[in-house]
Formats: structure tokens, sequence, C-alpha cells
């Protein structure tokens, strides 16, 4: 136990060695600290976005601005805050949770990090080298060629997500491995917790997705920059490959950000319910079944593209079965409250707020797999209220549940639970006044990505309420940046196990050693710390 | 005295490595199948311009080096190895005076859509080559400085990368050049 807020306790001489560090806590550190500072730049380009759009024919953004905006918004907060936030997580949890030293390649892991980072400064050297790409997150030619996007954007976006990417692609193979050969002993792959077997299927669904996206960025480069024709119509090229092979990795790039989230509240409920989750295997084993089904749902996002009525009637079917294996979590997680003895902490708050609004994605998610529906609203703010539910009111939400239930562990001290509630409430209702009203503008008719809108559409009403929804989640996140620094300063001290919690991370100090445990305790269940504690108790082996 | 292999099940390296060729598969799988799709636009050329009979006799070279690769790791030969490295550069040779050929009579990767995916397709995987043929010269140079503190998976490891390479060669050849006789 430490009195001195030191994120990870290293020894003395590595204390300033952020830049060489191999310890997987101090990588785990370093990613969320990555992911903290792109969601705050990419919250930043989306308060401009609604500012530009809270009035009709408003004039703050030209539409050149507006379309750098939206798509640097898009790849930031999907590529470079989302993922990094989740990867750093599982780095610094997922040897704490197997009882583990570290990771099984330190030095991979330290260059997984470092190529992640270097993408994303890649990708905002754009905007000192003439302008970011404008061309949305998903980029699709022909509107990338070097004809219609003529400027070094493009390229700029091309390598920054390749280069990302391998980062990416690196560390889920460590953590794979890690999984896979470094439990403890006892801790069979059927009793590692939830938020690990989240990050195994994770990992499985980024080494087949993300190659599918650097095959992409490599046509396109060449396409760009040696004259290629693979997505020019006009030499023979197809533009709907590209969507093909984006959609391919874009899809299960969702489950790659949901899933991680999935397992942090699948952490957070039992313990806070004070009993064991609730089916987990069916937990388990439906993440394995969305794993598999997200590489066959791709083309949903292509019903407007016209590829036929067959395809589309396939695709909308594999879409709509996901919702199944969705609503099983859903289902096991509120079974796990249900006779539960509820503590309603800060990150409790968070998971069951991530249930609700990822309730209201995965519906509106599901009428969107309706190809009559889908065709009436494609590219409206319908589609974007969709996936905000998903991604905000779903990930980001278990990403805030995750960080005040384990900032104890990585820093030694609690979070302050009042600011805590009043980040949760704000963020609750800062959000659902954001992003519910854009269900009706898409509805309504709205495109997405247009910089303005006459005033005779109607629309002016709906798009100051989200407005004013994107100020208020502003200032929800500036309590939570309050929160973190004066926490990491003063906050209360946490001592190894505050919530009183089930699993091995919480059996060494808060922040652990470099080496993790003195001793581990032996595995004979799925709670192993609780089985320490309460021998009486224990899960029956 | 039989010396304990190395598996895959158990050691972290060579799980690393047949993760890591598993996504690289899914890689080149993209790239195959562009060039699968724009084949029938590429046909014409490929057929007239295509030397099969010449590069098979480079890939020979290549699937010949899974061979002495193989011998290497079995022995620990740095010999082997050289061997392994000749036979890749020769192959390497012969894809680069294909390329001359190719870009003497006008077909670059931006002359129409057969040199596009021809080029891309066998220039990802030259690439592959040479990171294979560093990875060699790698494993060559520890091998002669300090020979025991090569560790065995080392070779098992840069084996296993090199084999894939290899396969991938077998399909792209297939798909490229044998692909032109359908």
């Amino acid at each position: 136990m430490t009195a001195v807020p030191l994120w990870v306790r290293l020894p003395a001489r590595e204390r300033v060695g952020w830049l060489r560090t191999v310890d997987h806590k101090a990588i785990g550190v370093l990613y969320i600290g990555m992911g903290v500072a792109f969601f705050a730049i990419g919250g930043l380009e989306a308060l401009l976005l609604r500012a530009q759009l809270a009035t009709p024919e408003e004039r703050l953004l030209d539409p050149e601005t507006f379309n750098q905006a939206f798509t640097v918004h898009g790849v930031t907060m999907i590529l470079l805050a989302v993922v990094p936030l989740l990867v750093g997580f599982a780095n610094y949890l997922v040897p704490l949770m197997i009882g583990a030293p570290d990771v099984a390649f330190p030095r991979l892991n330290a260059l997984s990090f470092w190529l992640s980072l270097v993408g994303g400064i890649v990708l905002y050297f754009s905007f000192l080298a003439g302008g970011a790409p404008d061309t949305g997150w998903f980029s699709y030619a022909p509107l990338s060629e070097r004809a219609f996007a003529p400027g070094t954007g493009v390229d700029y976006y091309i390598l920054g997500l390749a280069v990302n990417g391998a980062g990416t692609i690196i560390g889920a193979i460590n953590l794979a491995v890690t999984i896979l050969l470094m439990r403890c002993p006892g801790m069979a792959i059927s009793r590692v917790p939830l938020f690990v077997w989240m990050t195994l299927v994770t990992s499985v669904l980024i080494l087949g997705a993300y190659p599918a996206l650097t095959a992409a960025l490599v046509m396109l480069l060449v396409d760009r920059q040696l004259g290629g024709h693979f997505f020019d119509p006009g030499g023979g090229g197809q533009a709907v490959l590209w969507q093909h092979l984006f959609w391919f990795f874009g899809h299960p790039e969702v489950y790659i950000m949901v899933l991680p989230a999935m397992g942090m509240i699948s952490e957070v409920i039992p313990v806070f319910s004070r009993k064991p989750i609730f089916g987990y295997g069916f937990v388990a084993g439906s993440s394995v079944a969305i794993a598999f089904l997200s590489f066959g749902v791709w083309a949903h996002h292509m019903f407007a593209v016209g590829l036929g009525d067959t395809e589309n009637a396939i695709f909308s079917a594999t879409s709509m079965l996901i919702a199944i294996p969705t609503g099983v979590k859903i289902f096991n997680w509120i079974a796990t409250m249900v006779g539960g003895r509820l503590r309603m902490t800060t990150a409790m708050l968070f998971a069951v707020g991530f249930i609700a609004m990822f309730v209201i994605g995965g519906l509106s998610g599901v009428s969107l797999a309706v190809v009559p529906i889908d065709l009436a609203v494609t590219d409206s703010y319908y589609v974007v209220a969709h996936l905000h539910y998903v991604l905000f009111g779903g990930t980001m939400l278990g990403i805030f549940a995750g960080t005040y239930y384990w900032f104890p562990k990585m820093t030694g001290r609690l979070l302050n639970e009042v600011l805590g509630r009043w980040h949760f409430w704000t963020t609750f209702v800062g959000f659902n006044l954001t992003f519910l009203p854009q269900h009706w503008l898409g509805a309504v008719g709205m495109p997405r990505r247009v910089f303005t809108y006459a005033a005779s559409t109607g629309w002016g009403p709906l798009n100051l309420l989200s407005t004013i929804g994107a100020a208020i989640l502003a200032i929800a996140m500036v309590i939570f940046f309050v929160n973190l620094v004066r926490s990491l300063r003063s906050g209360e001290i946490a001592g190894d196990d505050p919530w009183d919690a089930f699993t091995l991370e919480w059996a060494t100090t808060s922040p652990p050693p470099p080496e993790n445990f003195a001793s581990i305790p032996a595995v004979t269940g799925r709670r192993p710390l609780w089985d320490r504690k309460h021998p009486e108790l224990r899960d029956a082996p | 005295m039989i010396a304990v292999r190395p598996a895959i099940g158990t050691n972290r390296t060579l799980l690393g490595v047949a993760i890591f060729i598993a996504s690289e598969s899914i890689f080149f799988l993209a790239i195959v199948l562009a060039y699968v799709a724009y084949r029938d636009a590429g046909l014409a050329t490929a057929k007239a311009t295509l030397d099969i009979g010449r590069t098979a006799v480079f890939s020979v070279a290549l699937f010949g080096s899974s061979g002495t690769m193989a011998l290497a790791a079995r022995a620990e030969s740095g010999r082997w190895l050289a061997a392994t490295i000749v036979l890749g550069a020769i192959f390497l040779t012969g894809q680069g005076s294909e390329y001359a050929r190719l870009l003497g009579e006008g077909i670059g990767p931006g002359s129409a859509l057969f040199g596009t995916t021809f080029f891309t397709l066998t220039g990802l995987h030259g690439l592959h080559v040479l990171a294979g043929l560093v990875a060699l010269g790698a494993l060559v140079a520890a091998n002669r400085r300090r020979r025991r503190a090569v560790h065995p998976v080392a070779w098992e490891a840069v084996g296993m990368y090199w084999h894939f390479v290899d396969a991938v060669w077998v399909v792209v050849f297939s798909v490229v050049y044998l692909g032109t006789l359908l």
C-alpha cells in the first residue's frame, strides 16, 4: 500500500522510463493515456460539429473544415480513443486476472503501443501537411481516389491507419498468447474472468478483421500513388470492392469496441450485486457466437448499394441473428442483479446505464437490419443516433464503469463518488439529449455529413436540442477529468481490495508491484479471491 | 537422446508466430480475392505477357528453399540456412527480371487493371520474401557469432514464417500464372 499516487509502482531507475518501459501495467496506462487524450481531441471536434449544426444556415465552419472535422472525429474516436482505451485496460488487467507476471511478449507489447500512437500522430500530422482527410471515416472510393481527393489528407489516413493497425494486430497476438499459455495453475480457461474471455474473443476479431483493412489501404495507396485502378471505375475497377473490404473490417470492429466493455460490466455487476455472474458459460459462449456471426454481416452497411435482393436478405438475416447472443447477455446481467444485494456505486451506475443505453442502440440496430427501413434512413441521422447509442451509450459507459472500478487498483486511490454521481447523471442526461433527437431527425430525412441545412426543413429545434445535449456532455467530461486529477492527487486511499471483489487482480497491492504477485492464491474456481476470503462459502470447483 | 522439439501448443513464440501467420493469411486472402475479382479484365494481357515456364523454374527455387529450411531447422545448420537464403534470393532475382521485362513492355501498376493487381499481389509477396530473407540473415549472423546462444525456438519460428511465404506463393503462382492456362 502506498500513499504516493504512482500510477504504476516501478523500480526507481525505471520511473523516468515511460519511453522504454516494457511492464504491461505501465504500457496499459500509456494506452489509456493515449485513449483519454484522443478522446478529448475527438470530443472537441464533435463539439465543433454540433456548434455548426445548432442552427440553420450557420457559418461557423466552412464546408471543407466541416468535412475534415467529421472525418477525423470518427477515425479518432474509433481507432485512437476507444480501441486504445480498451486495449489499455486489457493490457493492465489480463495478466493480473490470470495470475501471470506479465504478457507473453513484453517488448513486443511496447512496440504495439508505440506503433498505435505513431499511427495517430501521422493521421494528425495531415493538418500541418495541407489538410486532414475529408472523405469520412470509411473513406469510400472513388471519393477517396486522387481525382476527387487530390490533397495529401487521404494518404495520411492510409499511412496512419496502417501503422496504427499494425500495432493493434501485434497487441492482439500478444494478448491471445498470454491468455492461452500464461494462466496460473488452476486457472482453467473455463475459470478466467469474463473480461479475459472478452479480450480473447476481441483479439481473434482483431486478427481476422484488421488485415482486411490493411489490404484495402494498400490497394488505395497503389491507386493513389502508383496510378492503380482497384477502385477506379474509369479504369475497370469497382468502387464497391472498397466497401466490401472496409466493412469486412468495419463490422467486426464494432464488436472489437463493444465486447471488452461488455467484459468490464461482467466484472462490475457481479461484485456490486454480491453474486457470481448468472450463466458464465452463456456470457462467454454468446461472445464466441457474436464473433463468429460478425464476419458474416458486413454487407448490411451496403444495402443501399444495390447488391440484389438475395444478398440483402441474407445479410439482413445474419444481422438480426446477432441480436440473439446479444440479448442472451442482457438477460445474464439482469439475472445477476435479480436477488442480489445491490451496491449502487458509480461503477455500478455506469454498468446499469450501459445495459439501458445498449438495449436502445441494439434495437435501433435491428431496425436497420430490416432492408426497407435501412433504405429509408440510410446515411441519415438515424444511423448516427444508432451508432452513438452503441459506442457511447454502450462502450463508453462501460469504459467509465471500468474506470471507476479499476482506478483504485491502478493508482491506489479511489475516485470521488460524489463527483462520480455528478459525472454519471450529467453524462446520462447529456448523452440522451444529444442523440435521442437524432433518431427523429434521421426519420424525417436529415442526411448525415451535411455542413448545414435550410431553416425551411424544420430541423432547427431538434438540432439545437442535440447541441445543448452535447454541451451538457462536455460539462460531464470536465467533471470526469476534474475527478481524475483530484483523485490522483488526494483521493481516498483504496487498499488492496476496496470493493470486496472476487478476482485475482484484487489479491495484490494497489498498485501492484512490478512482478504483480508475491504469491498467487490457489485457484479452484471462478472467484479465487472470494474463495480465499470466505473458505466456508467457496464456490464448488 | 532425442531433444524435445518445441510445440505450438505450449511455446509462446511459436504460438505467436502461428497466430501472426493466420492473420497474414487474411491479408493475402483479401489481395488474392481482389485479383480474382478482376481476373477477367486482365486475362488477355496475362496470357499474352506472363512467362509461365521461366517463372516456374524460379518458383522451384522457392519451393526447394522450404526443404532446405526444414533441414536447417532440424540440424540447426548454418549451411542449410545459407542455402535457403541463396534459393530465396534466386527467386527474388527471377521476380525482379520478370518485373523489368513487363515494365519494359509498358505494363506497370498504373497501366491497366492487370498491372495494378499483378504488381500489388506479387509485389506484396515479394516484400514478404524479402522480410523472410532479413530474418534468415539475422539467424545466420546470430548463429555465426555464438552458436549456443541461438534458442532452438528461433529456428522453428523463422522456419514457420518461411514455409508460410512459400505456401502463399503456391497460391499466387496457381492463381496468377497457372490461371492463364484455364
